[in-house]
């Protein structure tokens, strides 16, 4: 087992190689100089004064070396933990911009897809064997999941927040407050929270729980859960076998879906104006801002490979017709 | 007497209307009696095995009885059956390969089983191992996935465990079918040495090879078109079959030590009838090469010595 996480973990760091040089080639085939853009943001219109800026502002971002030395440099950084300096944010360092939206858009997703993947698998598992919730709850599921999700989060924000005027509509917290560890601040954070949450969640649980409701037939009808019935097996334990069979795809699921968290939930963030990495993306797309862009595209690829790397750990663990694959059992 | 049935019914409903798989079948088994169940592939045989343990979604119980040492078995009632399965009514089923959990380890599955039906493991521990090694497994198995045994180990595992109760009656159902010759042979002589040893009373073996079951066989009896068209000796059915689908089907296995040069085997023309409406009378009728006209109404059953009972008007 040891030689297949050696072999997975090169694949991975390969990977990351790979996805950190696309990284730093993506921003920069973009149409667009941000330097210019910084230019006209800051209106210098004498031309001597904005060149001496633009050499400035070259410097300090490091465009001023051939691509190959920015190349390593980058490299170079990204080892000290120096993801530059922010364009949109100016001149806050990236990785402080990252730091400050990171923690919404795990306070979002995080519980969001934890908690429908826990509830989405019970649910689906007793549709699978109870005639009334699966007709009855299931078509519900089935049409949150082909809902547009953007419709839905309006539809929810103008419920919530306009109609029944109990929760706000956006925004992470009352600008009234400053972020503080007080209860207020802790309550009215919550307040905020709930409505995006909610949308990420209702969405979510309809595909959890039609994946597992078909998984969980699926297994039931096979020939294990038929011969344990035959031998007279109580409903309870061919059911437990067929829950813990049937989970192990899911386990896989819920890995990708915690792998893109660190990405946010763009269009909820959006919807709901929540200041989580994913609006801080947008942000950085529609200002150019190489080194943002890279800096939340990294945390991304990090999220991505890292969960992928749990789901494979995890997998092995819990079937060991995959460990058996590793060690070149016979089947 | 082991097993008495008696006009057992079962039906398969569909969309089109209910397949009548068992159509009155009656026979009885004795205390130490295994008997075989041939026929072609949709004569009920796998039906009628299913039907004496458990019945799947789709199986009706129509009518008839079944009384297994005294006591008749509840076929209709998955709930009340779930008492006598495994310590009365054991099955190795058609798909040993894949009859075991794939995520748990053997003696793990097997542990949860016993002390899901109220049954200690410690206790069978020792049996089970000494069962196991009888079959030529060792204890070690116990401690493996299924995906880490052979087709044939696993085979073996779930004849064990199929047995570990003692049941009065087991129905092995086409167990060999999917084993290659040596295999094949080897899990014969298993289930009579299974007899032999009292793990078992009685058994039927469902097949559709009747050369494998002449050798373990007492008794044979051969289904058509969800009946039993013949029931005799082993031996008796082999050499002188009295009902002409009997003999067609003998007349179908090749015979060791004859050369057949350019001869084909006979095979039997037609197909068997469909049973969502089976025809009147006899069923045979319409392949058999002696039908008259006579055979449009039901035939009787017909003793023609002690044990060997056809149903069919040109048995004498």
């Amino acid at each position: 087992m040891g030689r297949y996480f050696r072999r997975k973990l090169l694949i991975y760091g390969l990977t990351f190689v790979i996805a950190v040089s696309i990284n730093f080639a993506v921003p920069r085939l973009m149409p667009g100089d941000p330097v210019a853009r910084m230019l006209t943001r800051n209106s210098v219109a004498n031309v001597e004064s904005s060149e001496a800026m633009r050499g400035y502002f070259n410097e300090l971002f490091g465009l001023d070396v051939p691509l190959w030395q920015q190349y390593f440099n980058y490299w170079g950084a990204l080892f000290r933990g120096d993801l530059g300096v922010s364009v949109f944010a100016f001149p806050s360092p990236v990785a402080t911009v990252v730091a400050d939206a990171l923690p919404y858009t795990l306070a979002l997703l995080l519980p969001s897809i934890l908690l429908s993947w826990f509830v989405g698998n019970a649910l689906g598992a007793m549709a699978a064997r109870n005639k009334l919730l699966d007709n009855g709850a299931l078509p519900i599921g089935y049409v949150l999941t082909a809902v547009p999700y953007m419709w839905l989060a309006i539809l929810l924000a103008w419920v919530g927040g306009i109609i029944l005027g109990w929760f706000p509509v956006a925004g992470g917290y009352s600008f009234a407050l400053t972020p503080a560890f007080t209860w207020t601040f802790i309550v009215d954070l919550v307040h905020h929270w709930f409505l995006p949450f909610l949308s990420l969640f209702v969405v979510a649980l309809g595909g959890w729980a039609i994946g597992m409701r078909n998984l969980v037939i699926y297994e039931l009808e096979s020939d294990y859960s038929n011969y344990l019935q035959a031998l007279g097996a109580p409903n309870r334990l061919v059911r437990r076998y067929a829950f813990r069979n049937a989970v192990l795809p899911q386990i896989t699921g819920l890995a990708l879906q915690l792998g893109v968290v660190v990405g946010g939930a763009l269009v909820t963030e959006v919807v709901f104006a929540y200041p989580g990495l994913g609006s801080l993306l947008l942000n950085a797309i529609s200002s150019q801002d190489f080194f943002l862009l890279q800096g939340i595209l990294l945390f991304i690829v990090i999220g991505v490979l890292v969960f992928n790397f749990l789901a494979d750990v995890v997998y092995v663990l819990v079937d060991p017709r995959t460990r058996l694959g590793l060690e070149g059992g016979q089947s | 007497m082991t097993l008495e049935v008696a006009d057992l019914q079962v039906h398969y409903r569909t969309l089109k209307g209910d397949v009548r798989a068992l159509d009155g079948v009656s026979f009885s088994l004795a205390d130490g009696e295994i008997v075989g169940l041939a026929g072609e592939s949709g004569c009920g045989k796998t039906t009628l095995g299913k039907s004496l343990i458990r019945l799947d979604g789709r199986m009706r119980h129509v009518g008839g009885t079944a009384v297994l040492d005294g006591d008749e078995l509840p076929i209709g009632d998955d709930k009340a059956m779930n008492a006598r399965r495994w310590k009365e009514v054991s099955i190795i089923p058609q798909y040993s390969m894949s009859a075991l959990n794939p995520t748990r380890k053997i003696g793990k599955m097997i542990a949860e089983l016993l002390r899901a039906r109220g049954k200690s493991y410690r206790e069978f521990k020792d049996e089970l191992v000494r069962r196991l090694e009888l079959v030529g497994l060792t204890e070690k198995v116990l401690d493996n996935y299924p995906i880490e045994l052979s087709g044939g180990m696993k085979q073996r595992v779930v004849m064990v465990l199929s047995t570990l109760l003692d049941p009065s009656l087991l129905i092995a159902d086409e167990v060999t079918s999917a084993l290659d010759v040596t295999n094949q042979r080897a899990v014969a002589e298993t289930l009579v040495r299974f007899r032999d040893m009292g793990f078992v009373k009685s058994m039927i073996v469902v097949t559709h090879d009747l050369s494998l079951v002449y050798q373990i066989a007492d008794t044979i009896m051969v289904m058509y078109a969800g009946r039993i068209v013949e029931k005799a000796p082993a031996e008796t059915i082999i050499k002188s079959p009295k009902h002409p689908y009997t003999r067609a089907l003998i007349g179908a296995l090749p015979e060791v030590g004859l050369e057949y040069g350019d001869e084909r085997l006979q095979s039997i023309p037609g197909k068997p009838p469909h049973l969502l409406n089976p025809p009147t009378g006899c069923r045979f009728r319409a392949r058999c090469p002696l039908a008259s006209e006579e055979c449009e109404a039901e035939p009787p059953t017909v003793t023609v010595e002690a044990g060997h009972e056809v149903s069919c008007w040109k048995a004498n």
